[in-house]
């Protein structure tokens, strides 16, 4: 229970972090730079590091390089929706949520057939 | 081109409570990360690292202030806040990339040194998003210079009257 409170206080704090950096810049496409720090994974990756040694990160942040390719893909996604289909901004980001658990297991299983 | 700068003018467009639901859904975020990782094992939860949860809010967010602000304007302000969210996301694209370079940057240099993996990819991620940033601002500057370009010809050739003669030689 105390690790989930844990990662609960520092993944807040960490990602409050990098929302509020990105809030205070301008132009507004350099601050959308901040909405794809990886906040969430310093904050697990530090646990991670912790609990399990290094090793376990490795198997982590590999995984991770297929969720940072499928984070692309959605966010080019949902801004053509958004210019394109007129969606507003929370349909067209929850929506869009599906291409990104597609192309992340896509990406992971065919990273993982060639290896 | 707008340089990059501080705004710290936009803090007072947030509410208290938009806070609190960036700190929730952080938490909630690495919590989630944390239960797959310990049910499904690493390379599963590894997957939700990159998991755009945030990115939901953050958009949301964004929208609501921009039309709040042309709303105070006396505008609709709909379209605007959805062009603001787009622009965001635009962003998030790039720094997609920054994140690739960030979990590339940590597999490898992990089993070294931890303290030096945690600043090398954090580092990488700073350079590749603004790097990517930079590249994609000047290939959109360099296309919007090149349309005005040609369109400021186009009108030059339809504005002028046509019993004006073009002048015989250029003009200095």
């Amino acid at each position: 229970m105390t690790e989930y409170v844990v990662r609960f206080l520092v993944g807040g704090l960490v990602v409050s972090s990098f929302a509020l950096l990105g809030e205070l810049l301008r132009p507004k496409s350099f601050a959308g730079l901040f909405g794809a720090a990886p906040s969430v994974a310093l904050a697990t990756l530090g646990i991670a590091v912790y609990q399990h040694g290094p090793d376990y990160a490795v198997l982590q942040t590999q995984a991770m390089i297929a969720g940072a390719v499928a984070l692309a893909v959605y966010s080019a996604v949902v801004c053509h929706v958004l210019v394109r289909a007129r969606l507003k901004a929370l349909p067209a980001t929850a929506l869009s949520l599906a291409v990104w658990l597609v192309v992340a297991f896509g990406v992971l299983t065919f990273a993982g057939a060639q290896t | 081109m707008t340089p990059i700068r501080f705004s710290p003018s936009s803090l007072k467009e947030g509410r208290w409570y938009d806070y609190v639901i960036r700190f929730a859904l952080g938490g909630a975020a690495t919590v989630f990360t944390g239960l797959v990782s310990n049910h499904y094992g690493a390379a599963i939860g590894g997957l939700f690292l990159a998991l755009p949860a945030i990115f939901c809010a953050s958009a949301t967010l964004i929208e609501k202030h921009e039309i709040r602000r042309k709303r105070e304007a006396g505008l609709a302000g709909g379209r605007r806040g959805q062009m603001a969210a787009a622009l965001d996301s635009a962003g998030a694209a790039l720094g997609a990339l920054g994140m690739l370079a960030f979990a590339i940057v940590f597999s490898v240099t992990v089993q070294t040194s931890v303290a030096a993996a945690f600043m090398g990819a954090s580092l990488a991620w700073l350079v590749v998003s603004v790097a990517a940033w930079h590249v994609r601002r000047k290939i959109r500057g360099a296309r919007t210079h090149k349309k005005s370009g040609s369109a400021i010809s186009r009108s030059r050739g339809l504005d002028r009257p046509t019993w004006i003669k073009p002048p015989s030689r250029p003009l200095r």
